[in-house]
């Protein structure tokens, strides 16, 4: 194996690094802020991936201007779905039943998309997500640098958001302490209620470079969750710089493994990376014990 | 005394449904159903006797389920069985396969909690996925042939119905002695509370792992019944993620912890789920159903069919007490 091909691997899992850690932010976000594994994380990138490519196919609007639309419509479908579902969920076992009612709205996003798309795949296409640019002897596709960028300016965003703001304050108290939140005047339900919904906004951008990087159909969300659960509980769950370094480091391994080894066995190195980690570190790479971290 | 004759009633009936069914339903689409029904019946029951009783959610089943069916599917394609009956000697070893395979899963797994445990499990699954597929001896991509067994058409799911039926009846007897053991108080007592147990004396590492271990048996076992069943054993299917969760929503929706709510659960669930795929395929229509039902059942009994309609029941019997005024306190009769 050549040096360039290493480098050229380590270069291609950094910018793919970025667009999964797109599609994990609102993962790890509405863990962060509700104490839920949302299981549905997969379908709603999928979704996400299919309302640009209904704008774009059918509307005449292009992928980035599009994103205008999603993400709000995506907002509002998140916010839904915590109203109507997840706060019914009982305070006593919410993260087991969390999995459980995530799951079944998967099921149901899968049968929407199914029902109305079919099985084929498809692909996000536009004049900047198909050129690449040519930097010191590699070649970077365009998409992946737009959607690195993007990660980078999400993650920060959404770092400023909780940890900077009064709202982010109000989030984060109604986590630790609800009774305590309520007392001194935050709108607990209301707070959670806009946080996850900021979280399905965000999956609505992981979508757009997931589509545009990948070929999809309903059912893709599954392959999807697996490893976005992976990278999220390796950065420390609720951590959003973890997220994007977990999710950086796994693809990195992943890629050099399949440049030096074999890509059929890259993904099982990722997966026994994560369980050899975990066993050693269970509060994951850059998480804190009985802390939320930052 | 007295208070048991209902119980032991109700178990002679499902007994004796158990036993009759094929005898009264004919149908091979039924019967094919009731398969399937049974086999994620002991599925459900052998998850909840490690899942639901310690309260740690397990979602990498399927490793065991997928395991076992490679066990005895290499097996008797090594040793040159027939195909009849003589398959169904091997399934104990396919379950044995599958508990020495949960010991270093177990080890491994059960150093975490929680969140990361559900996950390290999920991670667990997909490395057995990837290696089913990649390995030699497993035939890839296309798997292994069982031999055909040898049984008359018209009553060819009998046989399988039958063996499902024996090992779903000693599951639940192996989940009814570990609820009423010392073992199985241990084993609650971590779900309820694991750094009080560990303080109280409870072994809870080593407890755990004889649960997972236990748990894993039957699973490995119906694995063999369901792939000698289907013919053939094959990755995307031994080791299939919507297997791991089947398992979690069977449990819950008929009330993990208990004896009879992962029985109904799977009865209910895994029934509809084969007719509906039956009736609807091939659109999403069916997915659609599925999941609404399941999120409505969720939502309106969130501890799980059987203790949410006991609840109810408690409630309506108790509805006339409440209602009539009581006696003022100190008032002379």
């Amino acid at each position: 194996m050549s040096a360039t091909a290493l480098l050229q691997a380590i270069v291609d899992g950094v910018l793919t690094g970025g667009v999964y850690a797109l599609m994990a932010a609102g993962l790890t976000l509405i863990f962060g802020v509700m104490d839920i594994i949302n299981i549905a994380q997969g379908a709603m990138v999928v979704l996400g991936a299919y309302l640009s490519y209904e704008l774009s196919v059918h509307a005449g609007i292009s992928l980035l201007p599009g994103l205008v639309i999603t993400v709000p419509a995506m907002f509002v479908l998140g916010m839904a779905i915590e109203y109507c579902f997840m706060r019914r969920v009982r305070e006593s076992d919410r993260t087991a039943m969390s999995v459980l009612v995530t799951f079944a709205v998967a099921i149901v996003i899968e049968g929407v998309l199914s029902a109305v798309y079919g099985v084929d795949y498809v692909q996000l296409h536009a004049s900047y997500v198909d050129k690449s640019v040519y930097v010191l002897g590699f070649y970077l596709p365009w998409i992946y640098l737009i959607a690195f960028g993007l990660a980078v300016a999400l993650l920060a965003g959404l770092y400023a958001l909780l940890y900077r703001t009064r709202f982010g304050r109000a989030v984060r108290a109604s986590l630790q302490n609800r009774t305590a939140a309520d007392l001194i005047g935050v709108d607990v339900s209301r707070t959670r209620t806009i946080a996850v919904g900021i979280g399905v906004a965000v999956t609505a951008v992981g979508g757009f470079a997931f589509g545009a990087t990948n070929a999809f159909n309903p059912n893709s969300g599954y392959d999807l969750i697996s490893r976005l659960l992976a990278i999220v509980i390796l950065g420390g769950m609720g951590s959003i710089g973890g997220a994007m370094g977990a999710a950086v480091l796994m693809l990195v391994v992943n890629d050099v493994v399949a440049v030096a080894w074999s890509p059929t066995w890259a993904p099982l190195v990722f997966f026994a990376a994560l369980v050899v980690v975990l066993s050693v570190r269970p509060q994951g790479l850059f998480g804190r014990v009985g802390a939320r971290a930052q | 005394m007295r208070r048991r004759a209902p119980a032991l009633g109700a178990i002679g009936l499902a007994v004796a449904v158990l036993g009759l069914f094929p005898v009264v339903i004919t149908d091979p689409t039924a019967t094919s159903i009731a398969v399937f029904t049974v086999i994620f019946m002991v599925a459900t029951t052998s998850w909840n006797i490690f899942s639901g009783y310690s309260g740690y959610l397990a979602l990498g089943h399927a490793v065991f389920f997928g395991s076992g069916g490679y066990a005895v599917a290499l097996a008797a394609r090594d040793w040159h069985f027939k195909g009849g009956w003589d398959v169904f000697a091997l399934l104990p070893f396919g379950g044995l396969i599958a508990a020495l395979i949960a010991v270093p899963v177990g080890l491994v797994a059960l150093r975490t909690r929680r969140h990361t445990f559900v996950v390290v499990t999920i991670a667990i699954f997909f490395i057995f996925q990837l290696a089913a597929f990649n390995l030699g001896f497993t035939g890839g991509t296309s798997g292994i042939f069982l031999p055909i067994a040898s049984f008359s058409a018209a009553t060819y799911n009998n046989p399988f119905y039958y063996v499902g039926a024996v090992i779903l009846v000693l599951t639940v007897i192996m989940s009814w002695a570990v609820r009423r053991s010392r073992f199985g108080l241990q084993l609650l007592a971590i779900r309820d509370d694991e750094d009080r147990a560990l303080g109280l004396g409870v072994r809870t590492r080593r407890v755990k792992l004889i649960a997972f271990v236990l748990s894993a048996f039957p699973v490995g076992m119906v694995g063999g019944l369901d792939f000698y069943f289907v013919g053939q054993v094959y990755p995307q299917f031994a080791y299939n993620p919507l297997f791991d969760v089947s398992l979690a929503l069977m449990g819950f929706l008929g009330g993990i912890g208990t004896i009879a709510g992962p029985l109904l659960g799977a009865l209910v669930l895994e029934a509809l789920q084969q007719y509906f795929t039956q009736t609807f395929s091939g659109s999403g229509a069916y997915l659609i159903i599925y999941g609404a039902l399941f999120l409505a059942v969720i939502l309106l009994l969130p501890q799980g069919v059987i203790p949410g309609l006991a609840g109810l029941w408690r409630r309506w019997q108790t509805r006339d007490a409440r209602a009539a005024p009581a006696p003022a306190p100190g008032a002379l009769p």
